[in-house]
């Protein structure tokens, strides 16, 4: 298993989750750095991510939309706040509109990545701040997890019919 | 599911529910209390059907719902704020879950395992 623990704080509207992966940390980090590779994970399986910008410096953007069955795009971008290869990504993460510009009336959620070298791998530590608990209720409504929890089901069937990577 | 309509239309929903003074004043009677919509008709200088309509809007954007209860039709929050935050993290929890296992899955598949 690869998540180590989540700590969710009901009052600070923050979520820590650690994972540990057996990979070495320049591995972990293309995850991040390499838009390839960020779009095999970022979108659930039916809603599969396509990055179009990636420019993962202080001010830089990143840019991607997540297509539907039905081929609908939703658009996404991540503004990064620091980066300090390959140990710590900080970023907001937010919403657009059709266009690609960063849709003001969707809430943002604040992410900070650290990954640390251990023994038999790396570990991960994301950090989640949502902005206020008025911002949390917004993005609840909005929908913007309906997808997710749908995607947890199918990923983990697809893991179970592969059971060889039971051990990450 | 089609996400970005749903969401979009839910968004839509909800600014324009907040938008209204009259409605942001029905919720916050409706965090404090039960109040039935007769109970409301007569707090504003305004018809039945008027507050009626407000309070549609209202429970169209998920705010409120209605519950008869004998004659009277009592007006909800539908859940507490901190109820919300609280599905709204298990949500994002659920959603980095998955994240993290296609991440152990992309490592995986590089190592030719």
């Amino acid at each position: 298993m690869s998540i180590v623990s989540i700590d969710k704080d009901y009052d600070n509207l923050s979520l820590v989750l650690v994972a540990e992966f057996e990979a070495p940390i320049e591995r972990v980090w293309q995850l991040w750095a390499d838009p390839r590779q960020l779009e095999r994970w970022w979108g659930p399986p039916t809603h599969p991510a396509t990055v179009e910008t990636h420019d993962l410096a202080a001010g830089g953007e990143v840019a991607y939309f997540m297509t539907s069955p039905e081929g609908d795009r939703t658009r996404g971008w991540w503004r990064v706040a620091s980066v300090d290869p390959p140990r710590s990504l900080d970023f907001t993460d937010g919403f657009a509109n059709e266009d690609g510009t960063p849709n003001s009336k969707t809430p943002t959620t604040e992410v900070e990545v650290r990954l640390t070298e251990h023994p038999d791998g790396t570990r991960m530590e994301l950090r989640f701040v949502f902005a206020s608990r008025e911002h949390m209720e917004q993005l609840e409504r909005w929908g913007a997890f309906d997808v997710f929890p749908q995607s947890v089901a199918q990923m983990d069937a697809l893991l179970a019919a592969t059971p060889d990577q039971e051990d990450l | 599911m089609v996400v970005a309509e749903l969401a979009d239309e839910n968004l839509d929903r909800l600014f324009h529910a907040l938008a209204d003074t009259t409605r942001r004043d029905i919720l916050r009677r409706c965090v404090r209390g039960e109040p039935s919509v007769s109970r409301l008709a007569d707090l504003y200088p305004m018809s039945f059907a008027a507050v009626q309509k407000h309070v549609a809007v209202l429970e169209r954007a998920g705010l409120v719902t209605k519950e008869r209860r004998g004659r009277a039709q009592l007006v909800h929050t539908d859940g507490d704020a901190l109820d919300r935050a609280r599905r709204a993290l298990d949500e994002l929890e659920a959603a980095w879950r998955g994240r993290v296992e296609r991440m152990a899955d992309v490592l995986a598949q590089r190592d030719g395992r």
